[in-house]
């Protein structure tokens, strides 16, 4: 016996919270009710990240997605949908916010992420190469290596509109462009998979799901810009995504994909890895090359730029990894199908490494255009425990803080940038009211202050100065006169640093003094820190009219610093306190309180 | 295998894509399909991978086949493991721990139920199907 079709009633918290419980069991009594009860299986299942629309139900295998159920709507769906075979349409999803910026005919109707990049990711066997060639891995090669000139391959690209998604959303056809035009040989191609940001791990997975798109994008290039050598810069701390690579390297050059005379071709190309040690300036991509050179990982000015005098001063193309894991689909549907997804200026699509307070953490691939509203709830599924939004953070340490009002911006390199924040590499971390914008800005600039090479003074002495005002912010010493100072240092760095690094510090410190100025006054005026987070301006204490003595807070206080008898209202000496906040969170009755 | 001409290449690929596609039509073989990233592994993968060939051994099952691919994005529900056999849609499920990579085994593939509270939607339609 099996059945003939599911209905899929979301359980998560979102949608249970509006009575999917309810819808669950209205379908099972309509069931029994329509003689059907056999036929059709009724399971509760894990967000669908579309808790706006919630509930939501979904009827498998025709893959009806039906959104705002109510729990009378349960004897509809199964009179019409699973007696007659009819769907419900006053029910289905419309999919009209995707179409908006989308226009892409084949994504499915409801679904609000377009796997480009992830194409792979999820469905191959990353270590076996047949998959990926099953998925029509290598076709484009075959395409650029027998059917393509050059200038068709770059002209593809000029087409798509492909920028670079390593940071700075340079246009990729440029760069090859202007290697190819470079009379000078050898030439290198280098792929960047150094990866170092706070919270970002998209070219991991990428790498670790598909490795072989990045060698087959590599080649591609080889090809196109006139070079026979590639060279992958990864972080050392990778041990999945090295290892997958070595296998695809591996599986590749048996099948005669890498090495001498590709598929008969005359042409010839060969990888290597080269592993970093795992400094965040390494990414940046002179120091990248100068570390590939066996040299310290420093920036040089450019110009000259990679593309003219890049690898042992040879024309280089350094591309990102989601940039390469693009291209292969580029070639194969045409530059003007990839033009078609995203926003004017910003087209294809972007992977978030989606973070912090949001209930469905994970990697999601969405068209350039989509709203920062729609992948923090529509994909996301919100803001864990049900606490209210407060920012969200792009772009690493390099990028800054987004707020509620912005919510509705379409991402694309230039609005991000124009709210002070950039796109970044990905990573994108939420915040909630608990978490602190003057700790915020102190954790990222604390990293890049370490990450810094000392090359230049702006980045390594302004950078540190910076990072004591926080300090002394934190800690309630600061006056309003500093901000001041600090915005002048911050774009005094802005200008004058040597690489990206130094140039972009500021940013998360800037970003969060415009948006949360007064969060900053309120740690200089009052001494206080309003999501409670900064140590040195909270104290702990405990109620005595709520308190119960149960004792609970003085058997978990670490240093024990909590005393009372049973019974009776307890106290905490405060001069021991670390202020761990262990009391405030295990008492059920309120009465530990934090100012 | 030895090195290929162009020819060789588009016939592998035909033969591959064949065999992708006579799994999906003769239906002999269930695949059972584990999210092996650094974060499926962080969140017990592996565990949950000797747990599926264990419990498949147990119950004598050997038109199963058990791979491993990439993240599928969940990285809030890993391990997530794709369910893919005849007669049933294809499923994703997320937090499968060895108990219920045995859960799995007895009931979505011999008893032919979904199993409640575990289910994830597919993340995004398939471009390469098109
Ligand atoms: C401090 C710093 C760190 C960087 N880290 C990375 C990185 O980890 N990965 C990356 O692809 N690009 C990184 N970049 C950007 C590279 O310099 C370069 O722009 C990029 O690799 C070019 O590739 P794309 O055109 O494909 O984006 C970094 C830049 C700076 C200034
Ligand atoms: S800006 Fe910072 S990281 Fe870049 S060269 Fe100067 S000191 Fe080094
Ligand atoms: S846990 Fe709360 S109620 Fe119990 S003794 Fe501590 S402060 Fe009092
Ligand atoms: S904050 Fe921590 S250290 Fe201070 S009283 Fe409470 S439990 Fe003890
Ligand atoms: S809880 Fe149902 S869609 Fe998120």
């Amino acid at each position: 016996m099996a059945f003939k079709s599911y209905v899929l009633v979301c359980g998560g918290t979102a949608c249970q919270s509006s009575k999917s419980d309810e819808i669950y069991k209205n379908f099972i009594t309509e069931l029994e009710a329509a003689g059907i009860k056999e036929d059709v299986q009724v399971v509760k299942t894990g967000c669908f990240g579309f808790c706006e629309k919630g509930p939501i139900v979904k009827v498998l295998p025709d893959e009806s997605f039906y959104v705002e159920v109510n729990p009378t709507d349960a004897k509809e769906i199964v009179a019409e949908h699973l007696v007659k075979g009819r769907q419900v349409k006053r029910l289905l999803y419309q999919g009209e916010e995707t179409k908006k910026h989308a226009k892409v005919e084949d994504i499915a109707f409801y679904q609000k992420q377009f796997r480009i990049v992830l194409r792979n990711c999820g469905v191959i066997n990353p270590e076996d190469i047949n998959e990926y060639i099953a998925r029509d891995g290598y076709a484009a090669l075959e395409k650029v290596l027998f059917e393509m000139t050059p200038d068709q391959v770059i002209n593809e690209l000029k087409i798509s509109g492909l920028r670079g998604r390593g940071g700075a959303g340079f246009p990729t056809w440029l760069k090859w462009n202007f290697t190819k035009q470079v009379n000078d040989s050898p030439k290198y191609i280098v792929c960047n998979a150094d990866e170092g940001d706070p919270g970002a791990y998209m070219d991991r997975s990428t790498i670790e799901g598909d490795p072989h798109s990045i060698l087959e994008a590599m080649i591609i290039a080889g090809k196109t810009i006139g070079s026979n050598k590639g060279y992958i810069y990864i972080r050392a701390e990778y041990p999945l995504a090295i290892h997958r690579l070595d296998i695809a390297i591996k599986q590749a050059k048996e099948l005669g994909l890498l090495g001498k005379d590709i598929l008969g071709s005359g042409f010839d190309f060969d990888i290597e890895l080269r592993l970093g040690a795992g400094a965040f300036v390494c990414g940046e991509e002179t120091a990248l090359l100068a570390s590939i050179e066996g040299e310290r990982g420093m920036p040089k000015p450019r110009p000259p730029f990679p593309a003219v005098k890049g690898l042992w001063q040879k024309p280089t193309v350094i591309n990102n990894v989601e940039t390469w894991a693009n291209i292969p689909v580029i070639i194969l549907r045409g530059g003007a199908w990839f033009a078609n997804i995203g926003t004017e200026k910003s087209k294809g699509t972007k992977v978030f490494a989606l973070t912090g307070k949001i209930r469905n953490s994970g990697l999601v691939e969405v068209p350039m255009g989509t709203t920062l509203r729609e992948i923090i709830y529509d994909i996301g599924g919100g803001i864990i425990n049900g606490k209210k939004f407060k920012a969200v953070q792009t772009g690493g340490p390099s990028g800054g803080v987004i707020t509620a009002e912005y919510l509705d911006t379409p991402i694309d390199y230039e609005n991000l940038q124009k709210l002070g924040s950039i796109m970044g590499s990905g990573g994108m971390i939420v915040m909630d009211e608990d978490d602190c914008m003057v700790d915020i800005a102190k954790f990222y600039l604390g990293f890049t202050v370490d990450e810094s090479c000392g090359k230049c003074a702006p980045c390594r002495v302004g950078g540190r100065q910076l990072l004591n005002y926080l300090d002394k912010i934190s800690k309630g010493k600061a006056t309003r006169d500093d901000i001041t100072k600090m915005r002048q240092i911050g774009n005094a760095m802005k200008r004058a640093s040597l690489c990206g690094l130094g140039q972009t510090a500021p940013n998360p410190v800037l970003s969060t003094l415009t948006y949360f100025e007064k969060e900053y006054l309120a740690h200089i005026d009052d001494r206080t820190c309003p999501a409670g987070k900064c140590k040195d301006l909270i104290t702990y204490s405990i109620l005595p009219e709520k308190c119960i003595g149960c004792g609970l807070c003085a058997r978990r206080c670490p240093v024990n610093c909590i005393t009372g008898e049973k019974r009776q209202p307890h106290v905490i000496d405060r001069s021991a306190c670390i202020k761990c906040g262990e009391c405030y969170s295990v008492c059920k009755f309120g009465a530990v309180v934090r100012k | 295998m030895a090195k290929m001409t162009l020819e060789e290449l588009k016939k592998l690929r035909e033969s591959k894509k064949r065999e992708l596609e006579k799994r999906e039509i003769t239906g002999k073989d269930i695949e059972i399909i584990v999210g092996m990233a650094t974060c499926g592994i962080a969140a017990g993968a592996k565990q949950t991978l000797s747990a599926f060939l264990n419990e498949l051994e147990a119950q004598n099952l050997s038109n199963v086949l058990v791979r491993q691919t990439g993240c599928m994005g969940y990285c809030y529900a890993e391990p997530t493991v794709e369910i893919r056999m005849p007669g049933m849609p294809d499923i994703i499920y997320g937090k499968v721990d060895p108990e219920t990579a045995v859960k799995i085994v007895r009931k979505h593939i011999l008893g032919k139920v979904l199993i409640n509270d575990h289910i994830l939607d597919k993340p995004a339609a398939d471009i390469m199907k098109k």
